[in-house]
């Protein structure tokens, strides 16, 4: 077994007395010495810093914005001529079977896109874009800078104490900010459903970064734990679970993703891997994505079946993402259901146990979004 | 006091003796969230399980140290599961057993052994 990989806050966690696992090769923060609920509480309250450096940086170039966004395009069913400078979106590739390969975040930087992957997914990634895009445009993964996060209500305060600039930004803008003589590239994003930046940050300058966050009283440092039950109840999709190379992006309810542009009636419909079976799911879908929220207080996981009845038949689609959601105060999951069976409000069951238990399909975020839009 | 390598505390009163988790399974199982307790009433045997317990992290089971009849039930814990994390060696008890057979008893661990067991 190869040694695990380690970010540059790899000390600082140690040194907070993290409870270190590991993720996707790396040895990463699960839950610091508050507890994954206490670290919910706090970022839902206040403020939360996440090490997300295992994460892929990449920068897309082909000498203007335009080319390298058309070039772009033909990866992902996303609108990225039509993104504006300084402005970034969520997006997927996509396989020939319309399935969802990665997602990811891409920003308009002026002259060249910043991609932002999945860490189990980054070195697929790259080779999917070297080979499907140079020599035209030049892949260049970013391996000298750091990511944090810094989410929730005080996560703007506690920024601007630093970079008072930030507080101009607006949900989704991108921007360069100077930070004692080193540009960071900041993103006002994050994966927890509420308001909050993203940082880029040289890897020589994350640790100081950190701590000068992590001055702040407002902010308490957060592991993967918390990080899954936010974006639980965010109702975010995590790679691997809610989204795979076998979802495709109506079934994953991910339809909002897709601009007009690329639409099958659109300016510059399909031209991504897929996009037939993309559009034909848009014509008639078999099954979604949906929110559940178990009935009782007994949380479902990952894998548990879901049934149509209370006894008999055959399942009808698996839960892909469960647990206790803290804010709700009670157990929240999300799966798979025939369509006929997605709308909010339909009961079905989940075998727990060798029991079944009744669920609720839910509209999704179980906790809404405080995004500054 | 006496101790199980399921990290089950027993402690006998009479012919009852009551069953816990121990500070130490209270701590790796992180913030508990959902706690099942078998029905008074129901006649357990020693090794099946008997109680589900559920953190913020994963579902996990705790086994039955002893054949006999549960006589009591924690239901304190099951509304507030949190309990288990306050107080696991105290208020947060699990169930109370009538043993038909108290010799495994003897094969527990005290609390010196148990110590030693965890490390």
């Amino acid at each position: 077994m190869s040694a695990l990989r380690q970010t540059p806050l790899h000390a600082l966690h140690v040194e907070l007395g993290a409870k270190m696992v590991d993720f996707a090769g790396y040895d990463m923060p699960v839950q610091y010495p508050m507890g994954i609920m206490g670290e919910h509480s706090h970022c839902r309250e206040k403020a939360g810093l996440f090490d997300v450096s295992h994460m892929g940086q990449v920068i897309l170039r082909a000498g203007d914005y335009e080319t390298v966004a058309a070039a772009f395009e033909s990866l992902i069913p996303m609108d990225v001529l039509g993104l504006g400078e300084g402005r970034q979106r969520y997006g997927f590739f996509t396989n020939d079977a319309g399935g969802i390969e990665d997602d990811l975040m891409f920003a308009n930087r002026g002259d060249h896109l910043f991609v932002v992957v999945n860490a189990a997914c980054k070195e697929a990634d790259i080779a999917r874009m070297t080979a499907a895009l140079e020599p035209g445009v030049t892949v260049t993964p970013v391996t000298d800078r750091a990511l944090l996060a810094l989410q929730g209500p005080a996560a703007e305060a506690a920024l601007a104490t630093l970079l008072p600039e930030v507080a101009d930004m607006r949900f989704m803008d991108v921007a360069d900010v100077v930070w004692e003589g080193e540009t960071l590239w900041i993103s006002r994003s994050g994966y927890t459903g509420e308001d909050g930046f993203e940082i880029s940050v040289p890897a020589a300058k994350a640790d100081p970064l950190a701590r000068a966050l992590l001055a702040d009283d407002r902010v308490a440092p957060i592991g993967l734990g918390a990080r899954d039950s936010l974006r639980l109840e965010a109702g975010l999709c995590l790679y691997g679970h809610d989204i795979d190379t076998s979802t495709r992006p109506y079934e994953a309810a991910l339809g909002w993703a897709l601009q007009k542009a690329r639409r099958a009636d659109g300016a510059r419909a399909g031209g991504y891997p897929g996009a037939d079976h993309v559009f034909a799911d848009r014509a008639a879908l078999s099954r979604k994505r949906v929110g559940l929220r178990p009935e009782g207080r007994a949380p479902m996981r990952e894998g548990v079946d879901l049934f149509a009845g209370a006894d008999g038949g055959d399942p009808i689609g698996k839960i892909t993402s469960g647990g206790f959601g803290p804010t709700v105060g009670g157990p929240v999951a999300m799966g798979y259901v025939p369509a006929e069976l997605a709308e909010p409000g339909t009961k079905i069951f989940g075998a727990l146990r060798g029991k079944r238990l009744p669920l609720t399909v839910t509209t999704l975020p179980f906790v809404a979004a405080n995004f500054k839009r | 006091m006496k101790y199980t390598e399921e990290h089950e505390w027993l402690v006998t009163e009479g012919d009852i003796v009551t069953v816990g988790i121990t500070k130490h399974a209270a701590e790796q199982l992180g913030d508990v969230v959902f706690v099942e307790l078998p029905e008074v009433g129901t006649e357990i045997t020693k090794d099946e399980e008997v109680v589900v317990i559920e953190s913020v992290k994963a579902a996990s089971d705790i086994l039955a140290p002893l054949d006999g009849e549960i006589v009591e039930v924690n239901d304190a814990i099951v509304d507030a599961p949190s309990k288990v994390n306050d107080d696991p060696e105290g208020e947060a008890w699990f169930f109370k057993v009538k043993p038909s057979d108290l010799s495994p008893m003897d094969d527990y661990m005290d609390e010196a052994a148990y110590k030693d067991f965890i490390g």
